[in-house]
């Protein structure tokens, strides 16, 4: 596992890939801390945290979308999976490696903290009770779109679908109100990312949705793992 | 060392490896030939454990792949049909990822570096995979099997688009290597085989077609009192033709005697096939001197590995025409250069199917050159 996390953080960083994601996520994130807390004269970093929502939503993929796909094309995943280590050492080795890139670029939310404490108070908890949060969405994200890219050989296809993935994700609150089935909507909120990572954003620090977002990680891993182990008996 | 046994491999309805089953040695090296398509890299991929079989064994080392893969994937070196090169890495940076990767003991510096000198690639290891030649490609997918000093190592034409100087450099390595390694060798480079290879299994269409060294095959699959003849007759036309048959099949011992095509001029090549034991060359010749006749040639077949190759290739698409309508004809017009590879080759399917043979007749015909040579050597 070690060795496939070394290479991909190297990886990241020599594709350009990580250069890409750091600088439109700061950059990004940079605008919502100027508006929504410096420019509204506040230290409540909420606001922020609660519009960054979509900026994850549309980078993760640009992240995950060649872990596996780009694999598969080369043809480099021969080298990995006739190679004595488990299919999981494999998923795991590209999952933390993606995870790391992400958590790197959150973090520039403690520079913005820093600013904040000149101006004023920070009101800690909040900040560090988000931060967590988008972790764990994030790292549910980022399984999604490690399967997602484990599908295709076209890292483009796997940066689309992921993203439109996500998204139907994120639309699932717009769209179980339009549902009069009671059943059908209390299932669809239950799964949906955008209001459990909402009530962080407002405040409440829920343990079942951390919960929620690592199961959904778990799973995905999973079902990663399944899904090359498949494609050898294929 | 490696132990196969009855794999098979089915792609939906179609059957890429059927029942193969053989094992090799320690410090053995094994050639496996078969035309394209005919389930080496299937079989490869089975062994390193890449895909799964359908149904059957391997056991490399006595583990078996399917239920200790991890031990058993420590035991191979592989190096597939297309590198698994990642092309943005260094091959210094990319050669200590795949130590890592198989959990190298060894100690990394001199390990590597001797494996680098092995491969011949100290000189480019600073450099990105994605700007070396194929032929540094190649030897650093090599290098990349070597790695751990795997007990069996698995190449899948290894000599493949290289040029001949590195050809003959990779050959003399896995030479080398042999005598310490298991080597599995895939290629349908004849001449290949035959230097590298202790032993050679010929694959075709998924099947063990034969199994042993190049001379075993050989002895196995000829028949050596076979013998092409080529007489001039008295009237250097058509109607020469039964008269000398006629008087060869006096000859006592003689099994079998059949006019072949006309090779030069009015002047035709005999198939003659005489009972073991019976040496009729000097005979022949005495019926020859009798009705002033001459013999202008006179070849016994012995087969070279690749007469052997082509006719365990061909005899099957023989088959298939065969029993196969007209429809069929266009696979076979395909495969048409494997003819004009070597005539000689080609009478011997010629003497199995009559279709195999018209087409031949053409072939020989549209090549004078090469009958010419044919001619001469004799």
């Amino acid at each position: 596992m070690g060795a496939i996390y070394r290479r991909e953080i190297g990886a990241f960083f020599t594709s350009g890939v990580a250069y890409v994601f750091l600088s439109v996520f700061t950059l990004l994130s940079g605008i919502f801390f100027f508006f929504g807390v410096i420019g509204s004269g506040t230290t409540e970093t909420s606001p922020m945290f609660s519009s960054m929502f979509t900026i994850v939503l549309f980078l993760i993929p640009i992240l995950t979308m060649k872990l596996l796909s780009e694999e598969k094309k080369n043809r480099t995943d021969q080298g990995l999976l006739t190679a004595p280590v488990g299919l999981w050492s494999i998923v795991l080795g590209k999952y933390f490696a993606a995870l790391t890139l992400f958590v790197i670029a959150e973090s520039v939310v403690f520079i913005y903290s820093i600013i904040l404490a000149y101006l004023g108070d920070v009101v800690w908890s909040t900040l560090l009770g988000n931060y967590f949060a988008m972790l764990f969405l994030g790292s549910a994200f980022i399984a999604v779109g490690l399967f997602i890219s484990s599908l295709t050989e076209n890292q483009m296809a796997s940066a689309v679908a992921s993203m439109l993935a996500l998204f139907v994700l994120y639309l699932f609150d717009s769209l179980a109100s339009n549902i009069s089935n009671e059943i059908v909507r209390k299932a669809m909120l239950s799964v949906s990312f955008y209001s459990r990572y909402l009530e962080f954003t407002q405040g409440i620090f829920n343990i079942t949705s951390i919960v929620f977002f690592v199961s959904v990680a778990f799973i995905f891993n999973f079902l990663t793992v399944r899904g090359l182990d498949k494609r050898r008996w294929s | 060392m490696i132990e196969v046994r009855n794999l098979t491999k089915r792609y939906g309805d179609k059957q890429a490896v059927n029942d193969i089953s053989f094992s090799v040695e320690k410090g053995e090296i094994l050639g496996f030939l078969g035309p394209n398509g005919a389930g080496k890299s299937t079989t490869m991929n089975m062994l390193t454990g890449y895909i799964s079989s359908t149904s059957g064994q391997i056991l490399i080392n006595g583990v078996d792949i399917l239920e200790d893969p991890i031990k058993a994937k420590a035991n191979i070196g592989y190096l597939p049909e297309i590198p698994p090169l990642y092309v943005d890495m260094t091959v210094d940076s990319y050669l200590g990822f795949m130590y890592d990767l198989k959990k190298c003991k060894l100690p990394r510096k001199a390990h590597l570096k001797e494996i680098c000198d092995l491969c011949k690639i100290s000189g480019v290891r600073h450099r990105l995979i994605r700007n070396l030649s194929k032929g540094y490609k190649q030897r650093v997918g090599l290098a990349q099997a070597l790695i751990n000093n795997p007990p069996v190592l698995i190449l899948d034409e290894p000599t493949v688009g290289l040029d001949p100087n590195q050809i003959i450099e990779i050959r003399t390595l896995i030479k080398k290597l042999g005598k310490n390694h298991t080597v599995i060798l895939s290629s349908h480079i004849l001449p290949e085989i035959q230097a590298v290879c202790d032993r050679i299994i010929i694959i075709n269409k998924g099947v063990v077609a034969a199994d042993g060294t190049a001379d075993e095959i050989a002895t196995h699959l000829t028949n050596e009192h076979k013998m092409t003849v080529r007489i001039e007759g008295s009237t250097r036309t058509a109607a020469d033709k039964k008269e000398i048959v006629e008087a060869i099949r006096k000859i006592s011992g003689i099994k079998y005697v059949r006019a072949d095509m006309e090779r030069e001029k009015g002047i035709y090549d005999y198939d003659v096939e005489a009972k073991e034991d019976v040496d009729i060359r000097r005979e022949l010749n005495s019926i020859c001197r009798q009705h002033d006749w001459n013999i202008l040639m006179l070849q016994l077949s012995d087969m070279t590995l690749e007469d052997i190759f082509l006719r365990i290739t061909m005899g099957d698409d023989a088959n298939r025409l065969k029993g196969a309508e007209p429809a069929a004809a266009p696979a076979n017009t395909s495969e048409k250069p494997k003819f004009s590879l070597n005539v000689k080759d080609g009478e011997l399917v010629a003497e199995e199917v009559e279709e195999e043979e018209k087409l031949l007749v053409d072939q020989s015909f549209d090549d004078p050159d090469e009958e010419k040579n044919e001619g001469g050597e004799e």
